[in-house]
């Protein structure tokens, strides 16, 4: 399969990453929505990395996953602090600084 | 054979992508982002990525994603509406989003990149190994990997700190307390009883107070 195939399945995935973050207000489904966008990125480096023949793009796309799930644990952590604190795990009702 | 492969694994991936947004429930959200993630392994071994595909599955599919249902299933992943009721905004979010899918799409169809249109370089045998990748991790890439060690490392500490019970904030939750000490009879095969906190019968002493004592001692290493 040509490269630009694999491209056209990044580029969607990153799109229903997008509207997911967008439309959902539960902010553990944002984060799993961010892991798509996360992996769409993916694959478009391991994409390049093969156009190139060259493997720092998998180099970059493991780091990428480190970072993600970085993000997640300290992500998973604040969520799981809110609900601790008994108030609604729902984004729009999260909106003001002073918890 | 690979195109068959191919379209298969994409359809797998774009399918899960779609189930992690429209399902209502976070907990099949989780599942479908697990299917999502082991389809784009297949498209990584399709492009020749072994490693990547191997980490991808082992640490996201596994790992990741075993962290994702603990926490659904403690905070209660419950049927939720897809849309909420309120907020202009979030009628214009799939147009932004249908924005964002224009922009790629002239990116993509403009690019000056010749080679998108070719299978990609050579295959040379060794490519996207685990040997390869290592040793790129060890030379070229050496800083990047120990800053990376060293995120894990504040990610994990910073998550046991962010959810931690803090006793200043629930010892003084009167709701839990009031509860707690509603006096119970005895021998009516309470949680309390089976554990040997509470007392004799009719004690009017309050267990809460009791259980904190022990539950801080559990986390002891002695």
């Amino acid at each position: 399969m040509n490269i630009a195939w694999y491209l056209v399945v990044s580029a969607i995935i990153f799109c229903i990453g997008v509207t997911g973050v967008l439309v959902r207000p539960n902010p553990l489904v944002i984060l799993l929505c961010l892991e798509l966008m996360l992996n769409a990125a993916n694959l478009a480096l391991v994409a390049f990395s093969r156009m190139w023949g060259n493997s720092d793009g998998q180099v970059f796309a493991l780091i990428v996953m480190v970072v993600a799930a970085c993000e997640v644990t300290v992500g998973l952590g604040l969520i799981v602090a809110i609900y601790r604190r008994r108030m609604a795990v729902n984004v729009d009702e999260l909106n003001e600084l002073r918890g | 054979m690979s195109a068959v492969l191919f379209f298969i694994a994409a359809i797998g991936a774009i399918t899960g992508a779609v189930g992690v947004v429209m399902l209502r429930n976070p907990f099949y959200s989780v599942l479908a982002l697990v299917g999502h993630l082991i389809s784009l392994a297949a498209l990584f071994l399709l492009l020749r990525a072994e490693f990547v595909a191997a980490a991808q599955v082992v640490v996201y599919a596994g790992a990741v994603m075993v962290l994702y249902v603990f926490v659904v299933a403690y905070v209660g992943g419950a049927d939720e509406p897809l849309h909420s009721p309120g907020g202009a905004l979030r009628a214009l979010a799939p147009l932004f989003a249908l924005a964002v899918a224009v922009e790629l799409c002239i990116a993509l169809l403009g690019t000056g990149l010749t080679a998108i249109n070719s299978r990609g370089a050579h295959y040379v045998f060794g490519f996207g190994t685990p040997r390869q990748i290592g040793q790129e991790f060890l030379t070229t890439f050496l800083f990047p990997f120990e800053v990376a060690s060293l995120l894990l490392l504040m990610s994990a500490v910073g998550a046991v700190v962010l959810a931690r019970r803090r006793r200043g904030l629930e010892g003084t939750d009167e709701f839990e307390d009031r509860f707690a000490a509603v006096p119970r009879p005895a021998f009516t095969g309470t949680m309390a009883e089976g554990a040997g906190i509470r007392g004799g019968a009719g004690t009017t002493s309050r267990p809460a107070a009791q259980e904190r004592p022990l539950g801080v001692s559990s986390g002891d290493p002695r």
